[in-house]
């Protein structure tokens, strides 16, 4: 299945891991933040509406 | 037809964005997959660059969005600066990272697919060179961000930093190239045929654009919700500190 | 205006700030480059306009925090900004100022440093014309840098984070110009250029300037 990539293996896979590691990261980085972001807000929300 | 600036209302730009967000993560994902299993495993080599070929899928895409990125940022910045909607700024807040991350990915792509045709990692081409300093753009954009706490003020100085720096940006691109003649092909991609890339690359290509512009726009939508989110946050807790 | 002017210049020179301390650092720079790269003198005249070019951009980087810095804390910021002198005429006298305490110093000390380099006859000429057009470019520049950070506590590395890629054209234009002056090339091109940048920026920078500086003011 995997295509000959001949002498070039190195460097087309090292290519493909990188992007591949660096774009979970980013996608990763941005729903955590989104998810505690918006627990976050609702845990405030919520508190300032019990107390006001 | 409603108004395009209805959504700078933020409760609104939540809303809708987290109607639409689902559609345009999956389909990014779908494009992503298909694109780059298409192109990695289902195109033949080229005569004369062999598998490396296989590297356009990333480095293409990328470049694209690293510059398209910037081009969003500017115009985020000046609907802020002319119209004052919040969503707006943090937009451009949030586009930030994602296009640096972007220019990297192009670099460092480029600098794997130099390395066995052009026998370097680097050279300082016109092209390779005017990215570095597109990262360092972004870069410094996002630490005037950073260091700023009110986030009126940060908003406007790095709105006027980003209009400042596109007009800087757009000087060094003609500096570099007139400072050294490069390696490095002309497009690949334009609407006079006979200079493209051959059919067999250009549609698994257009694919993977496809998908990078989609993670592009899920990104920034779902990094715009969560600095709407930060700044009510910031809002809420410096009121209660002062009642 | 003028009145101005002079109380910037003596500020900087009693305070001992950018006046000495640019100098030095380019007198440093040009030192230690030697150390750096081996005691070869061919080579040495070869990079000589590239590391005195970059040596007078990081001098002038180095004095940059102090041209707004000081007025804003202890408050004349403010009233220099409620004056009837429009904002931008003030940002464009501070960048005067700091050139005239920085980047002329450095021009006038260049041709000696580049002694140190061993830099070829042929290019005292277009060092010193490409130093003397690109300056105020830098000074200018620094300044719209300067008024982006005043607010920030401890900006300095911010500061360079900014301007460092501004700086860009200036320094491919003005090292452009002296290395070809040095090679007995033609170095009309980039030296116009370079003057073309340095017009660009003394006539719009200042507005960006001013307005930075009035955000950062409200």
């Amino acid at each position: 299945m995997m295509p000959d990539l001949g002498k070039y293996a190195v460097e087309v896979l090292s290519s493909y891991g990188i992007t591949m590691a660096l774009l979970v990261v980013l996608v990763a980085a941005s729903l955590l933040r989104a998810r505690r972001m918006r627990h976050d807000l609702a845990a405030v929300e919520q508190r300032i509406r019990r107390n006001g | 037809m409603a108004s395009l600036w209805e959504y700078a209302n933020p409760r609104k730009f939540i809303a809708t964005s987290d109607l639409v967000l689902p559609w345009v993560g999956g389909l990014a994902l779908i494009c992503l997959v298909v694109g780059l299993v298409w192109g990695f495993f289902f195109t033949p080599e080229d005569y004369r660059q062999g598998a490396s070929v296989k590297i356009i899928y990333l480095h293409v895409p990328a470049a694209l969005m690293a510059i398209n990125g910037w081009l969003m940022m500017l115009v985020a910045s000046l609907i802020w600066l002319i119209r004052r909607h919040h969503v707006s700024a943090l937009a451009a807040r949030a586009a930030a990272p994602v296009g640096a991350v972007m220019t990297v990915i192009a670099l460092v792509t480029g600098a794997f697919w130099g390395q066995p045709i052009w026998g370097t990692w680097w050279v300082w081409d016109p092209r390779l060179t005017s990215f570095l300093i597109l990262l360092l753009f972004y870069l410094g954009y996002m630490a005037l961000w950073a260091a700023i706490e009110n986030d009126d003020t940060a908003a406007d100085l790095t709105s006027v930093l980003c209009l400042v720096g596109s007009v800087f940006a757009l000087l060094s691109r003609y500096a570099v190239l007139f400072w050294n003649q490069g390696l490095h092909q002309g497009a690949s991609l334009s609407l006079d045929k006979k200079e493209n890339v051959d059919n067999v690359f250009y549609l698994p290509l257009l694919v993977c654009i496809a998908g990078f512009v989609l993670l592009f726009l899920a990104l920034v939508l779902l990094r715009t919700q969560t600095e709407i989110r930060a700044r009510r946050m910031r809002a809420l807790l410096a009121r209660e500190r002062m009642g | 205006m003028r009145a101005l002017l002079i109380r910037d210049l003596r500020l900087a020179i009693r305070a001992g700030g950018g006046f000495g301390l640019g100098l030095a650092f380019f007198l440093i720079v040009v030192v230690l480059v030697p150390f750096a790269v081996g005691p070869r003198g061919d080579l040495h005249s070869v990079i000589a306009p590239g590391i005195l070019w970059l040596g007078a951009l990081l001098a002038c980087l180095l004095s940059l925090d102090r041209v707004f810095a000081l007025d804003y804390e202890d408050g004349s910021l403010d009233l220099l900004a409620t004056a009837p002198l429009p904002l931008e005429a003030l940002v464009s006298l501070k960048a005067l100022a700091h050139w005239l305490t920085t980047g002329l110093p450095l021009v006038l000390a260049a041709p000696a440093l580049a002694v140190l380099l061993n830099l070829p006859a042929a290019g005292y000429a277009p060092l010193l014309l490409s130093l003397a057009l690109g300056t105020p470019a830098l000074s200018v520049i620094g300044t719209f840098g300067a008024a982006l950070t005043v607010g920030v506590k401890r900006g300095g590395l911010l500061l360079s984070l900014l301007v460092l890629p501004l700086y860009v054209p200036t320094l491919i234009f003005g090292a452009e110009a002296a290395r070809r002056g040095a090679e007995r090339l033609d170095y009309t091109a980039p030296l116009l250029m370079l003057a073309g940048i340095t017009c660009g920026t003394i006539a719009l920078l200042p507005f960006a300037s001013a307005a930075v500086v009035r955000i950062n003011l409200r």
